[in-house]
């Protein structure tokens, strides 16, 4: 009886040293707990080097900008989550990261189809995202409380590309090749729909999964012989695709969305590439005059240039920040939905310009891009040469 | 629809396929072999396709960082890769038939099986790992050798490059030099022999594992060849490219009949055919309604309807000539 009593007594006190140990390694870290940023974004693959970039981005910011939530007692971290490009990897991350209680904003996704599963589960628990690179319209057109993005939308890119290929390019006649994914196509669609409203011919519109032998399909696009070939879809999928459209004698001015956008492209595709135009809806970093810092910053820490969306994440993670710093005002460790009521209040004017959300979440003003490719050389992507720079308000609301 | 577009790029579209047609079957070899030999599917054989394409992509890389890729005659590059590649997936195949399936060659089927699914998955990571290790780099991409790059324009709708001439010629004679092996010389009736009857084939003096392991060599060699003309061709390689056209490999192998060797060739030409034809004229057929995306769609339907009808595969009945 003593015995057992004891034994109660010992198990007793061990659960409760066990359930007091974090509380006490909390306190360590000066009081009040962990307040941790989560990033979404390929850390593996064919597109890892742009999810590597949004990584580091949100990292540098966080660094940076962390004092003062340091000053309130807080200890503040990067938890980098791999989506693998996949929805649903991206999905069971979130779930991860919903149960997390310390997680309060997630930087990400890289991939709009991935984003926008995965923004659903978020919801759930109030949890703010801010992408620096999803630019599918339906990303924030369902008006969630806390979805917001730092980039522009494809609805507009889309619109910039088939300008661009009817005013400065002057073509007649265009070809449209698209990945099939939201992002790939939705942006593929919309540069289609404006180019026939502008009165340029679409020659074909076709879809394809295919990463490696894009033969038969250049086949009829090389006797059809259109004046512009756009094709909607990432870098991985669109270097070797415009490698092989170049040795296969195909004439047309390529053109492409901001998934054309990094170093890869070059890497990849080589000479074949060169000349080539790209839109996008989130500057070079060495083209934004406030960047520079940034640019060397990130250079000195990581020892390589920043990808395309490093600057968007690294604005984004310093709003989101801010967000934290005002809902966690007197101290108290803040509720998800603060943050992210937070968020849609903050004015913020960053390396990528000033930004502000409007009521569903777009950035209201965004600058979008038309860039040509400079170099063969990847380490020169950061000179491509911007031929177009716009800044166009967010489109309204669909009600 | 445009009639006159049709005829104009059918010739370039018949190339196209044959290309395919020819990896295709140079990969499915490995397959129906080992089938013939042992009963059981392979399924580790897309990553030994792979591993060819890795050595070679490295060998090129080596040989571009030392300045001499462009020193060296090409002719002696290629072959030099090509035979570098067949021996290293030979190697590898035969080491993967001692490791993972002659301890289990008592056991059921299925076992065999499971266990190159594994090896599959294995594979795929471990040149992964090294390849993010050692380059930092998930797609490696063939160094570009102008030569290869030379195009012959025909006619304004078809023109060959260097390199389509060069796979159609190396998988050619691939192809004829096993046939010679397997019908015409003394290895050759050893493994048809234990092919018929392993039993039998060891009463009469064959070391029957020896030529297990050799039958693993030689598809394993077609296979690495077949992966670093993949590697020429497409140029753009990753440690999952393997993957479709392992399957697409397994699939003309069993059209072809499987355990058939001419049956693996002509198996992987139909294929090749087919889904080039498909991506091609779909969508100018359908007026756009259904593009190149259904290609698979296309050709795997046909492929049901062949094997509906032959369920033996196109060559299937002819067990004697299996090898």
């Amino acid at each position: 009886m003593n015995l057992t009593f004891n034994r109660t007594l010992v198990a007793l006190a061990a659960t409760l040293a066990i359930a007091l140990l974090p509380l006490g390694s909390g306190l360590d870290a000066q009081g009040k707990g962990t307040i941790k940023i989560a990033t979404q974004s390929p850390l593996s693959g064919g597109q890892a080097a742009l999810g590597e970039g949004i990584k580091l981005g949100t990292q540098l910011a966080v660094e940076k900008y962390k004092g003062p939530l340091e000053k309130m007692g807080f200890k503040v971290d990067v938890v980098p989550f791999d989506d693998q490009a996949k929805p649903d990897v991206g999905v069971a991350n979130a779930k991860n990261i919903n149960a997390d209680k310390d997680i309060m904003a997630v930087i990400g996704h890289l991939n709009s189809g991935v984003a926008i599963p995965s923004s659903d589960v978020y919801k759930e628990v109030g949890l703010v995202m801010i992408s620096p690179a999803n630019t599918n319209p339906t990303v924030t057109d369902r008006n969630y409380p806390n979805v917001n993005r730092v980039c522009g939308r494809d609805d507009v890119q889309g619109v910039v590309g088939s300008e661009f290929a009817s005013g400065t390019v002057k073509a007649k006649t265009v070809y449209v090749v698209h990945d099939k994914t939201t992002y790939g196509q939705g942006v593929a669609e919309f540069f289609r729909d404006d180019a026939k409203k502008k009165g340029m011919e679409v020659l074909g519109f076709e879809g394809t999964e295919e990463k490696s032998n894009f033969d038969p399909i250049l086949t009829p696009i090389r006797a059809k012989n259109p004046s512009v070939l756009y094709f909607g879809g990432i870098y991985d999928q669109g270097a070797p695709f415009f490698k092989k459209a170049s040795e296969k004698g195909i004439k047309a001015k390529f053109m492409g969305p901001d998934g054309m956008d990094s170093s890869d492209l070059t890497k990849i595709a080589g000479k074949a590439v060169v000349g080539m135009y790209y839109t996008s809806a989130a500057g070079p970093a060495s083209a934004l005059p406030k960047a520079k810092g940034f640019v060397e910053d990130y250079k000195k820490k990581f020892s390589k240039n920043p990808e395309p969306y490093a600057a968007e994440a690294y604005d984004a993670t310093a709003i989101a920040l801010k967000a934290i710093e005002a809902a966690a005002k007197g101290g108290k460790a803040p509720s998800r939905e603060a943050v992210a009521a937070e968020v849609r209040k903050v004015k913020y004017n960053g390396i990528t310009g000033d930004i502000e959300f409007d009521g569903k979440g777009d950035r209201k003003k965004s600058n979008y891009f038309v860039l040509e490719v400079a170099s063969d050389n990847p380490e020169k992507w950061g000179d491509n040469k911007i031929v177009k720079q716009l800044t166009i308000a967010a489109p309204a609301a669909k009600k | 629809m445009d009639f006159q577009l049709l005829v104009a790029i059918f010739p370039q579209v018949l190339l196209d396929g044959i290309i395919l047609g020819f990896m295709y079957a140079l990969i499915a070899l490995g397959y129906t072999m080992v089938y013939g030999v042992l009963e059981f599917i392979n399924f580790a054989h897309s990553e030994i396709f792979v591993f060819g394409a890795f050595v070679g992509v490295e060998i090129l890389l080596a040989l571009k960082s030392r300045g001499l890729l462009e020193t060296l005659p090409w002719p002696l590059v290629l072959v030099g890769i090509l035979v570098a590649g067949m021996l290293a997936s030979g190697t590898l195949a035969v080491t993967i038939e001692r490791v993972a399936y002659r301890p289990l060659r008592a056991a059921p089927r299925l076992i065999p099986l499971i266990s190159a699914i594994g090896m599959s998955f294995f594979l795929q990571d471990i040149i992964r790992l090294f390849e993010s290790l050692w380059r930092n780099a998930f797609n490696l991409v063939y160094p570009s050798m102008d030569v290869l790059n030379r195009r012959f324009e025909l006619t304004s709708t078809l023109d060959v490059s260097t390199k389509s001439l060069v796979v159609i010629v190396a998988a050619l004679l691939m192809l004829w030099a096993l046939h010679v092996v397997v019908n015409r010389t003394k290895i050759g009736t050893a493994i048809r022999a234990v092919a018929e009857d392993q039993a039998a084939a060891s009463l009469m003096g064959i070391d029957v594992n020896r030529i297990i392991s050799l039958t693993f060599l030689i598809g394993g060699a077609m296979g690495g060849a077949a992966g670093v003309l993949f590697g020429v061709q497409y140029s753009l390689i990753n440690p999952y490219t393997g993957f479709i056209p392992g399957l697409k490999a397994f699939t003309a192998a069993v059209l072809g009949g499987i355990g058939n060797i001419p049956g693996a060739m002509l198996g992987g030409l139909v294929l090749g055919l087919l889904e080039a034809f498909a991506a091609s004229y779909m969508s100018l057929l359908t007026g756009g309604a259904f593009g190149a995306e259904y290609k698979d769609i296309f050709a795997f339907s046909v492929l049901i309807l062949i094997l509906i009808f032959r369920p033996k595969g196109l060559l299937g009945e002819v067990v004697r000539e299996r090898a």
